[in-house]
C-alpha cells in the first residue's frame, strides 16, 4: 500500500503534464518583438507610428477602406474593407456616399452599421460627443484633416463630408479604425458612480475599452500588460473568409533595442522581430530564419525649419545638404537593406515629375553652396536635429544620423543630435518646431509613408497643414504649394490626379524642403516555423493569413 | 536602542523633506507653496499623477516596476554579498598568497567592468549560443504571470548575475581590508597566543567585519533598489531602471516625478533600517 500511493501520483503528474502539454501544443502562438519601446495603443487608433496600425490597428479593427496586402509584387492599393463601394456627389464633391458591408459584427457580438461608423467618426472630430476622446485626436485628424462630418443615410449607407473637395479621402480613411460602440457603453456603464464628471467617465471608459478592445478584425485582443506585452487570440468569425486567422494567438513584445531583438529572435523567445541589428544579419541568415525585405513607400529624411531664424531658409543649404550625403556608403553600413531616394517617389513613380535638381553625391557642388550662402570649415551652420533611438519606420536611426552628422561635417554643417523617445519625436512632429518641446531644433527625423499623395507630399508643404492641424512641422508652404495641392485634390480623375501630382513633387524635390535619406526596405526577421508570409511593398503586413508549424 | 531608533528616524525626515522638494520641483504650476501643500496632500493618498505618455495612473506602473525590481535587487545582492564576502574572506585571510592575488583580481574585474557589456556578452553566451537561459523579459507570460518555478526564474538569472558583479567587486574590496586589518590587532594575536583554533580567530573575524561589510552591503542594495536603466534595457525586465529610461526619453515628468520620489524615498528607509541594524551588531556605533 505504501508505494502505490507514489506510483498513483507519479501517473497522476505525468498525465496532467501530458495533457497541458498537448494543450500548448495545440495553441500556435506566435511572439513578435516589435521596435516601440511600449505596447501601441490598442483602443482604435494607435499611437507608435504606423508602426502601431501595423500591429495593433490592422490585426483588430477594419477600416472603410483597406490597404490591399496580398502580394509581395504589385503595389499595394486601397480596396474595400468596412465600406463596398463610394461615390463623390457630383454636383458637390464634398460629400460622399459609403456603402456599406452587411453582415459584419463586432468581437463583443454587436452588429457592425451607419451607426458605429457615424460614433466612430464622432469619436474624434465631435467635442461634445459623450465618448470624443481628445487622446485619439491627433493621430486621427492629422491623418484625414479634410473630414468634417458623418451622417447616417439608412443601416448600411453612410454620408461623409468634407471641408473642401478632396479625392484622398477613401485612402485617408484607411487611417479611421471601427471600434465598438456597444462595448465602450459597458465600458462606461461600469465606471463607478463616485466618478461623476462626463470627461473622466469617458477617459476611465476608453482605458477599460483599450484593456478589453472590440473592433472587428481578425484579431481580439485579449490581454494588456502595459509596457511589456499584448496579446490577441483569433477571431474565427472574421467576415473575410481568406483572412480568417489560422495562428491561434500572437503576443507582441515592445523591444526597443536592435540587439535585444536580434537576440530574442536567436535564443527562440520570439518568432518575428522588426528591424533586425545589421550587423546580424549573416548570423540570421545562417540559422533557421529568413529576412524578409521588400521596397516600401517610404521616406527617411530631415524634415528642415522654415521658422524665422533657421538657417535652412536658405535655399542653398538645403541643397548642400541633400548632395553631401554618399548615400551608397549608408546602403552598405545597413547591410544593403536600403533604397536610395531621389526624391519622395521613384523615378519610375507616376507622381515623379521630372524635377531639375538632381540628388545625387557632390560634395564639391555641395561646399560651393555653403560656401556661397556664408559658411566654411571654421564658421558651420549650426543643426540640432530631433530624433529617436528606435521606432516604426525609423530604421537604424542612432548609425544613420551619426553617419549624417559626419558626413554633413566635410560640407561645413555642425550637426548636434537630439535623442529622445519615439512617441515623444512623433507627438512633437505634430506639435512643429515652434513648440518648446521641439527644444529649439531645426530639422526633425521623422520617417514618413508615400503611398498616399497626402501622406507622401500634401501634409508637408500645405499652409493648411501647419501644426498642430498635420505634419508640417517646419512651416513650409506659399501660394504656388497652395495653389498645386488645391488641383490635385480636386481632380477626381486618376490620370490627370498623377499628373497634378507629378508638378507638386517636381516642385517639392526642387524646394528642398527635406533632405532624403533613404528608402526602407522593411527588413523583418522570422523564424522558419512561420508560414504563408507575403511582405507587400507596403509599411503594413497581414498577419492573419499565415500560419505557423 | 528605542531612544537611538527615533532619533535616528528623526534625522531622516529632513532627508525625506529635501528628496520630495527636489521631485516636487520638477511639475509646479502655481505659487510654490500651495502646490507643494497640495502635492504633499495627494502623493500621501497615494495619488501620484498620471503619465503623460500612456494616459495610466504613475502608482499602478511604479509599483508593479518595484515589485520587479525588488526581486532581481534581493537576488543580485545575495549574489554579490555572498561572492564578495567569500573572495574578500579568501584574499584576506590568505593576504599575499597567490589567493588573494586571484580573488583581488575577481573583485577589481567586477568593479571595473561596464556591467551592461558583460550583460550584452551573457546574452551572446548563455542565450545565443547556448540557448540555455533566455535573453529578455520577466518570464513567458510577462511578470504579472510571475511563479517561482524554473521557467520564471531562469529569466531572473543572466540580469540577478549581470547586476550582482559590482556590489560583488565592492564587497570583495571592503572585506578583504577589514579581514587584513582585524587579523593584524592585538586581540587577535592574543587569542591565537592562548591556542584559538583557526575556527575561533574566524568567528571573531566575522564578527567584527559584520557590520562594515553590512553597512556596504545596504548602500549597494539601495542602489539595486533603484534598478540599473541600463541592465534592465539589456535584458528588458520591467523595472524601475526601465521605467524611469522611459520616463526620461519620453519626457513623462510626472512618471519621472513619481518613481524618483518613491525610490528616493526607500534609499532613506533602508538608510535607516541598515544603521539600526549595525547599531544591533556593534554597540560601539550608538554610543558615538
Amino acid at each position: 500500500m505504501t508505494l502505490k500511493f507514489p506510483r498513483l501520483l507519479g501517473a497522476a503528474l505525468l498525465a496532467t503534464t501530458m495533457i497541458a502539454g498537448s494543450a500548448l501544443a495545440q495553441e500556435k502562438v506566435l511572439r513578435i518583438g516589435m521596435t516601440a519601446a511600449d505596447i501601441p495603443r490598442t483602443h482604435g487608433q494607435p499611437d507608435q507610428g504606423f508602426e502601431g496600425n501595423r500591429f495593433t490597428g490592422i490585426p483588430m479593427y477594419d477600416a472603410l477602406t483597406h490597404w490591399d496586402l496580398s502580394s509581395a509584387d504589385r503595389a499595394s492599393v486601397v480596396i474595400p474593407g468596412l465600406a463596398t463601394e463610394w461615390t463623390v456627389d457630383a454636383a458637390d464633391k464634398t460629400k460622399w456616399t459609403f456603402k456599406l458591408r452587411p453582415g459584419v459584427k463586432f468581437h463583443d457580438g454587436s452588429p457592425f452599421n451607419a451607426d458605429a461608423v457615424v460614433w466612430n467618426v464622432d469619436k474624434v472630430l465631435k467635442r461634445d460627443a459623450a465618448h470624443f476622446d481628445a487622446s485619439q485626436v491627433g493621430v486621427t485628424v492629422s491623418r484625414m484633416p479634410t473630414l468634417r462630418t458623418a451622417r447616417k443615410i439608412d443601416d448600411l449607407t453612410v454620408e461623409l463630408t468634407t471641408s473642401e473637395p478632396d479625392s484622398f479621402l477613401p485612402i485617408n480613411l484607411t487611417n479611421l479604425f471601427m471600434a465598438s460602440p456597444t462595448h465602450w457603453a459597458t465600458k462606461l456603464a461600469a465606471v463607478p458612480a463616485s466618478v461623476t464628471e462626463a470627461a473622466a467617465r469617458s477617459t476611465q471608459a476608453w482605458a477599460a475599452f483599450a484593456a478589453d478592445p472590440a473592433g472587428t478584425g481578425p484579431f481580439r485582443g485579449v490581454r494588456l500588460q502595459p509596457r511589456e506585452r499584448f496579446e490577441m487570440v483569433a477571431n474565427k468569425a472574421y467576415w473575410d473568409p481568406k483572412r480568417v486567422p489560422k495562428i491561434d494567438r500572437v503576443v507582441l513584445l515592445p523591444l526597443a533595442d536592435a540587439n535585444a531583438r536580434t537576440a530574442a529572435l536567436l535564443s527562440g523567445q520570439v518568432d518575428w522581430i522588426e528591424s533586425p541589428a545589421p550587423d546580424a544579419l549573416p548570423r540570421i541568415k545562417s540559422g533557421p530564419f529568413t529576412v524578409y525585405a521588400n521596397p516600401q513607400p517610404h521616406v527617411w529624411p530631415w524634415q528642415f525649419s522654415f521658422i524665422e531664424g533657421s538657417p535652412w531658409n536658405d535655399k542653398r543649404t538645403r541643397q548642400a545638404a541633400n548632395l553631401c550625403v554618399n548615400r551608397t556608403e549608408l546602403q552598405t553600413l545597413l547591410g544593403g537593406l536600403m533604397g536610395i531616394p531621389k526624391g519622395s517617389v521613384s523615378p519610375d513613380h507616376p507622381w515623379w515629375g521630372n524635377p531639375t535638381f538632381d540628388i545625387k553625391y557632390d560634395p564639391a557642388a555641395a561646399k560651393a553652396m555653403m560656401t556661397a550662402a556664408g559658411y566654411s570649415a571654421s564658421k558651420p551652420m549650426k543643426v540640432k536635429v530631433l530624433t529617436s533611438a528606435s521606432g516604426s519606420g525609423q530604421m537604424q536611426p542612432i548609425p544613420m544620423n551619426e553617419f549624417l552628422q559626419q558626413a554633413l561635417k566635410e560640407c561645413f554643417f555642425d550637426v548636434e543630435l537630439d535623442v529622445i523617445e519615439w512617441n515623444a519625436v512623433f507627438t512633437n512632429w505634430r506639435e512643429g518646431a515652434k513648440d518648446p518641446k521641439a527644444r529649439g531644433a531645426n530639422a526633425i527625423n521623422v520617417t514618413f509613408a508615400t503611398m498616399d499623395p497626402f501622406f507622401a507630399m500634401v501634409r508637408f508643404v500645405s499652409t493648411k497643414t501647419f501644426p498642430p492641424v498635420s505634419n508640417n512641422w517646419g512651416f513650409f508652404g506659399n501660394d504656388e504649394f497652395d495653389g498645386l495641392i488645391a488641383k490635385a485634390r480636386s481632380t477626381f480623375d486618376g490620370a490627370e490626379r498623377d499628373a497634378a501630382l507629378a508638378a507638386l513633387h517636381k516642385r517639392i524635390v526642387e524646394e528642398a524642403p527635406f533632405l532624403w535619406v533613404a528608402h526602407d526596405v522593411g527588413p523583418r526577421a522570422m523564424t522558419n516555423k512561420v508560414k504563408g508570409v507575403v511582405q507587400p511593398k507596403s509599411w503594413f503586413i497581414d498577419i492573419a493569413p499565415m500560419t505557423l508549424d | 536602542m528605542l531612544t537611538y531608533i527615533a532619533k535616528r528616524l528623526l534625522h531622516t525626515l529632513p532627508v525625506a523633506f529635501g528628496v520630495s522638494i527636489v521631485c516636487f520641483l520638477l511639475v509646479h504650476d502655481r505659487p510654490l507653496p500651495v502646490q507643494y501643500g497640495l502635492w504633499v496632500l495627494t502623493t500621501l493618498q497615494g495619488d501620484l499623477g498620471v503619465s503623460i505618455a500612456t494616459g495610466r495612473p504613475v502608482a499602478s506602473e511604479l509599483w508593479r516596476a518595484l515589485g520587479n525590481t525588488l526581486m532581481l535587487a534581493v537576488l543580485a545582492t545575495f549574489i554579490g554579498f555572498v561572492l564578495g564576502c567569500l573572495f574578500g574572506f579568501v584574499a584576506g585571510y590568505f593576504r599575499g598568497s597567490w589567493l588573494d592575488k586571484l580573488a583581488s583580481f575577481v573583485s577589481i574585474i567586477g568593479v571595473s567592468v561596464p556591467h551592461y557589456w558583460l550583460g550584452m556578452v551573457l546574452v551572446i553566451i548563455f542565450s545565443v549560443q547556448l540557448n540555455w537561459l533566455p535573453a529578455t523579459g520577466a518570464g513567458p507570460g510577462g511578470s504579472a504571470d510571475w511563479a517561482w518555478d524554473w521557467v520564471h526564474v531562469r529569466h531572473l538569472i543572466l540580469p540577478a548575475v549581470t547586476m550582482s558583479v559590482i556590489p560583488m567587486g565592492i564587497v570583495a574590496r571592503t572585506v578583504r581590508a577589514l579581514v587584513a586589518d582585524i587579523l593584524s590587532q592585538e586581540f587577535i594575536v592574543g587569542q591565537r597566543a592562548k591556542g584559538l583554533l583557526d575556527l575561533g580567530v574566524f568567528r571573531h573575524v566575522v564578527k567584527n567585519a559584520a557590520p562594515t561589510a553590512l553597512a556596504v552591503m545596504g548602500l549597494q542594495l539601495g542602489y539595486l533598489l533603484g534598478g540599473s536603466i541600463l541592465i534592465e534595457t539589456v535584458f528588458s525586465w520591467p523595472g524601475t531602471g526601465f521605467l524611469l529610461g522611459q520616463a526620461i526619453f519620453q519626457r513623462d515628468l510626472p512618471l519621472l516625478q513619481g518613481t524618483i520620489l518613491v525610490l528616493a524615498m526607500f534609499f532613506v528607509a533602508l538608510n535607516l533600517i541598515v544603521d539600526v541594524v549595525q547599531t544591533m551588531l556593534d554597540p560601539r556605533v550608538q554610543r558615538s
